[in-house]
């Protein structure tokens, strides 16, 4: 018997080249993400530099981060800083091909987070990387992801491979149900809030147990976009029946026989008994609310029906100095209820929520109903698919009739780089992943939220909880 | 890459805890192709809105060394980040913790990042507060060594790859490319072992 192993060693054990000494392994990239905002530059750099990309077959790039949300000419839409970061790539990209780029203009082509599994491009077991630290989100497949630097970019670029040290392993074992109302993005910011926004730093995270299991492969896509929040670069669920699901018959999952060769693989992935994790943490998904987050961190979040926390009254003097900061930064007062808070804008979208399950969340909320007098509500659809998807269904009738703008994919607002942007000392509910200051536009306010809480709250006026159907 | 083996400079403290990388350098200067310039980026709201936050500050004037709170650096991958440090002049950044993605491109640039106990870079935040007018670290990576403003010394250690790495000023990507044969020996058998990798869709 060999000794039992991790779904996340199996991985990195199948995809180790060389062992280059001092524990830093060489380690093969199965797919390579490429988008405009770190994209472009690599390309450029790469091309000064006279190498090539080594494998353009195993690269998949799609424009997200600074493109227009514009309905109508994106192209002209986007800043002119913005296309030049479209040209390079584009050039660098017709040099050396790639196995699929979803241009603007092309009905794929959305949030590269969300337009990997939705193509089936991540698949368990393989290594997964790209130029953003949201990249972990594809471990909700069950591959092995994470997020690189420009340098990192390069390297991959040209060698197909990633010089890089074994993390360790943490397991967050989440048992129970969640309760109506309440999604994976509680789950989530509930366990942030408790181990912090390092709490994972120097582990792989594996999220496990009985309440993981029953959540769709949406929202594990969810829960695992949020491992970086608490310092995980990777986080993963083991694959299974829902996953294989999912992933039949994606345009570049592999089909009839190979898929019955892959899914043979596939089921020897998950982590055997007795493997061994560094840490773990266990959380009850039964008793969990609705969750939003107080101040500039994802670690300072709290359910909604909560109270505002005082910083009086935190043991450690770190947190206590960040939460006046927090608390001053987003003009709240400890010990009033948070719900209840105005706000200015509400965003539904981003690589954590802007899947057609996060958009029919919302839409259940938003149905018939009216947003708040002078709140900008918008749904921003993480791809063309999924807004394809939604106007199949109606959704975006739902959203319009209530005062939503219904708007083309990209990053939007999340990242405000494409301008998008929550204005100085406006107080925005986004489903987003970052509540950092100034993230959403310099001296915007963030509220994290799911989708459903963000839409109860575009509705009420003021951060709201979903479960209360206000009058 | 520039090796690094010594430094010495000038330290500026910054006590805060979660520091991201958005505030390092703010999205608003990053949507562009260029590298260059992005030193303006550095902290760029901070330092607009506080007139007495630490690098608006004269006695830390022309700080190479930043002495950082825990989890320094978390968020978002931008390596720009790190561009904006470099080119503001920093080359050491002292922090109880990092976030990771960051700690990795500092490395990639020539800046050494040194994890410290809590209670050492409290002790240096300390020093370079109170210090009358002595700001001065020095950083030995050659023998893991820093040198506080007050006299004080630190024994430090760094990821041994990453050391050597930035002792050497070595250039990884050259590296890996010598191990093209490795490379190529792993995907023809890789292909065999998993071809729906290499075959898509």
């Amino acid at each position: 018997m060999s000794t039992p192993r991790t779904l996340f060693d199996k991985i990195w054990d199948e995809h180790v080249v060389a062992r280059l000494g001092d524990g830093v392994d060489l380690l093969h990239v199965d797919r390579h993400m490429v988008f405009e905002l770190t994209g472009a530059i690599g390309y450029r750099d790469l091309a000064a530099k006279a190498r090539r990309p080594r494998n353009p077959e195993l690269v998949f790039a799609t424009v997200d981060h600074v493109v227009s949300t514009d309905i109508g000419d994106r192209e002209t839409a986007t800043s002119a800083e913005g296309r030049r970061m479209l040209g390079l790539l584009r050039d660098g990209l017709a040099r050396r091909p790639p196995r699929a780029f979803f241009d603007l203009g092309d009905s794929r082509q959305g949030i590269v987070h969300v337009v990997a599994p939705e193509q089936g491009i991540a698949l368990p077991g393989l290594t997964l990387l790209a130029g953003d630290s949201h990249t972990c989100t594809v471990g909700g497949l069950g591959a092995l992801a994470w997020g690189i630097g420009s340098s990192e970019v390069e390297h991959v670029l040209t060698t197909q491979t990633i010089r890089q040290k074994r993390p360790k392993r943490l397991r967050v074992i989440v048992d129970g149900r969640l309760a109506p109302g309440v999604h994976a993005k509680d789950i989530v910011l509930a366990l942030i809030a408790r181990i912090g926004a390092a709490g994972g730093t120097g582990h792989a995270v594996e999220f496990a147990g009985p309440a993981i299991g029953t959540l769709d492969i949406e929202a594990r896509l969810t829960l695992c976009n949020m491992a970086i929040e608490f310092g995980s670069r990777i986080g993963q669920v083991a694959p299974d029946d829902a996953t294989y699901q999912y992933l039949a018959g994606r345009p570049f999952a592999p089909k009839d026989e190979m898929w019955e060769r892959a899914l043979r693989h596939w089921k020897t992935l998950p982590s055997d008994p007795g493997a061994v994790f560094d840490r773990e943490v266990a959380l009850d998904a039964s008793r969990l609310s609705p969750q939003v987050s107080w101040g500039t961190s994802p670690e300072q979040s709290m359910p909604v029906g909560g109270l505002v926390p005082d910083p009086n009254v935190m043991p450690d003097a770190a947190k206590r100095e960040a939460a006046i900061a927090s608390l001053r930064y987003m003009g709240l007062v400890p010990g009033e209820p948070i719900a209840g808070t105005p706000i200015d804008v509400a965003f539904i979208g981003s690589c954590t929520n802007a899947r057609l399950s996060d958009l029919d969340a919302a839409a259940a909320v938003v149905a018939g109903r009216k947003v708040a007098p002078g709140v900008r509500a918008l749904v921003v659809p993480g791809s063309g698919l999924v807004a394809a998807a939604a106007e199949a269904k109606g959704l975006d009738r739902v959203f319009r009739d209530a005062g939503f703008e219904w708007r083309a994919p990209g990053c939007s607002m999340c990242v405000a780089a494409n301008g998008d942007v929550v204005a100085p000392g406006q107080r925005a509910v986004s489903t987003s992943n970052r509540n950092f200051e100034g993230r959403q536009g310099p001296g915007a306010r963030t509220h994290l939220a799911s989708p459903a809480t963000a839409a109860a709250s575009a509705i009420a006026g003021v951060l709201a909880d979903p479960r209360r159907r206000g009058a | 890459m520039e090796p690094l083996r010594r430094h010495d400079g000038i330290a500026v403290p910054l006590r805060r805890a979660n520091v991201d990388t958005d505030a390092i350098a703010p999205m608003r200067f990053l949507v562009s192709p260029d590298r260059q310039g992005l030193g303006r980026a550095l902290f760029a709201n901070w330092r607009a809105e506080d007139p007495d936050f630490p690098l608006n500050r004269a006695r830390w004037a022309g700080a190479s060394v930043l002495v950082a709170g825990a989890n320094f650096g978390c968020g978002s991958s931008r390596e720009m980040a790190v561009w904006a440090l470099a080119e503001a002049g920093f080359r050491v950044i002292i922090a109880p913790s990092f976030g990771e993605i960051f700690a990795i491109n500092c490395f990639k640039n020539g800046l050494l990042a040194i994890a410290l106990p809590e209670a050492a870079v409290e002790a240096l935040q300390d020093a370079l507060e109170k210090g009358a007018g002595q700001s001065r670290m020095s950083v030995d990576l050659e023998a893991n060594l820093l040198v506080g403003p007050d006299g004080a010394s630190y024994g430090f250690v760094v990821d041994p790859a990453r050391r050597a790495a930035l002792l050497e000023g070595l250039d990884e990507i050259g590296l890996t490319l010598k191990r093209e044969a490795d490379i190529a020996a792993f995907q023809a058998a890789d292909r065999l072992r998993r071809p729906w990798v290499y075959e898509t869709g």
